[in-house]
């Protein structure tokens, strides 16, 4: 069962390096949007290392989502995503596969591009390691909800808009938790408490994600 | 007759128009009643505070529509599962009859807690805990609605308006303490004078008529609206077609 969830995280990183303008592109959006703030609000190093934090995380969460619209599109507009589902194994399992595939695409550049962005917004040296563990245990969570979303709004011509209104208050959570452990740690507190409540927000989204998708999936489909 | 029996017949469209249209009268005219009892009690008989003066009598509308905001989620993330788990048509048209309401329900607790913050806090909107989970909750109707508006086929989006509400509902209370904790963590608790329990009972009892008066409310409209809705739906069937109050 496990070799068809490899297979199904196969397919989708070759079909990405094909076209690495897919991934590469939310990438660019989440630097661009980055430096766009301190060009908003102001040069000092002081106020852009206080909202550093949410900064961050807001755009982590921007990017993720611009990604996430791509999701079963394709496979639904050509048909593999109606096999997905006549597939013997579990529709969760190849969903998960799917979401998977995403985040080593879309989650993972973010997390090793984000002490860039630290630099940039003159974030506290200290806090950088907290920085990389939020996004590292946060942004699964948010590939993995934002699953969901994609799942019901595949079939729509004009789905994109509508996913950001289904999936950013579910976001909500996760976005608190990930700020807070960075602002946190720069300002030289402990930050594991946090730490902990993100993986076991994404524990929770594990278990139990892979199976709504399943069933967004089969309602699209239907 | 079984339990399942009552529920077959509850769910065939004809004889929920039928019972619908027997209880919306009385529904709505005790909601008329209490609604009188309630504002009187509210605005007349209760002392004011002597504190607030008699700004705080805002809570008898901003509490239970509060209250009800939360109510009409729940009932419909209920119907939602009802919808995924018996495939029952009346549960969608329940549905979407609720969804509007809830969010109307949402709306009036944030404008009327604003509108009393703006004396009592000297500021229109202050991210409290409870304030911005009440914001995400309007937020999650706002998605449920544009969700049921952007699929055209019927059942289609039932289901999907379904599995967003139940994913939504086991979203909220991890939203809502996260969103307290959030609070607690940026700024010490603002104002919290209604997590005191002790209000005095002859301000306590017209807030009980009151809440009363919005369920009544809500049932009723919620009623006219699943009615109307199903008599939309089944528009071609020969029941309605022959139905006294419906004009060809």
């Amino acid at each position: 069962m496990w070799k068809h969830f490899t297979i199904v995280v196969g397919r989708d990183l070759r079909i990405a390096f094909r076209n690495p303008g897919d991934f590469l592109n939310p990438l660019m959006f989440f630097v661009i949007i980055t430096c766009l703030f301190p060009l908003g609000i102001g040069s000092s190093p002081q106020q852009l290392a206080e909202v550093a934090p949410g900064i961050v995380w807001v755009t982590a969460l921007l990017s993720t989502l611009l990604g996430l619209e791509g999701l079963f599109k394709q496979d639904f507009e050509d048909g593999s995503l109606e096999q997905l589902c006549l597939a013997p194994t579990p529709l969760s399992l190849l969903a998960f596969g799917k979401i998977t595939a995403h985040w080593l695409i879309y989650g993972l550049p973010i997390v090793i591009m984000s002490p860039l962005i630290g630099v940039l917004l003159h974030l506290d040296s200290q806090a950088f390691v907290t920085l990389v563990l939020s996004l590292l245990l946060g942004t699964p969570s948010l590939s993995l909800i934002g699953a969901i979303g994609v799942g019901l709004t595949a079939g729509l011509r004009r789905g994109g808009v509508l996913l950001t209104l289904l999936i950013l208050p579910l976001y909500i959570p996760i976005l608190i938790f990930g700020a807070s452990a960075i602002q946190s740690a720069a300002l030289g507190f402990d930050a594991t408490g946090q730490l902990y409540i993100l993986s076991s927000l994404l524990v929770l989204s594990l278990i139990t994600t892979p199976f709504a998708t399943a069933a967004a999936i089969r309602i699209t489909i239907n | 007759m079984t339990i399942k029996q009552t529920f077959h017949k509850l769910g065939s469209p004809r004889s929920f128009d039928r019972l619908a249209s027997i209880l919306i009268p009385w529904f709505l005219s005790i909601s008329v009643l209490l609604f009188a009892t309630g504002l009187y009690g509210g605005l007349v008989y209760a002392p004011a505070d002597y504190q607030q003066g008699d700004s705080f009598r805002i809570i008898y509308v901003h509490v239970p529509a509060a209250w009800m905001s939360m109510f009409c989620y729940v009932l419909l993330a209920a119907s939602g599962a009802v919808t995924l788990i018996w495939r029952m048509k009346l549960a969608d048209v329940v549905a979407r009859a609720i969804a509007p309401l809830g969010a109307s329900f949402t709306f009036i607790a944030l404008f009327t807690g604003s509108i009393w913050g703006k004396p009592m806090w000297g500021t229109y909107w202050v991210w409290d805990a409870r304030l911005t989970s009440e914001l995400i909750l309007l937020f999650l109707y706002f998605g449920f609605m544009a969700l049921q508006a952007a699929i055209d086929d019927r059942k289609n989006a039932a289901k999907a308006g379904a599995l967003l509400a139940l994913v939504g509902v086991i979203n909220l209370p991890i939203i809502h303490f996260s969103v307290e904790w959030w609070n607690t963590l940026h700024q010490g608790a603002t104002v919290t004078k209604f997590d005191s329990p002790s209000i005095a009972t002859s301000m306590l009892i017209p807030l009980l008529i009151m809440f009363a008066a919005f369920k009544t409310y809500f049932f009723a409209i919620m009623l006219i609206r699943a009615r109307a809705e199903l008599l939309w739906s089944e528009r071609k069937a020969k029941w309605v077609c022959e139905h006294p109050e419906v004009r060809q």
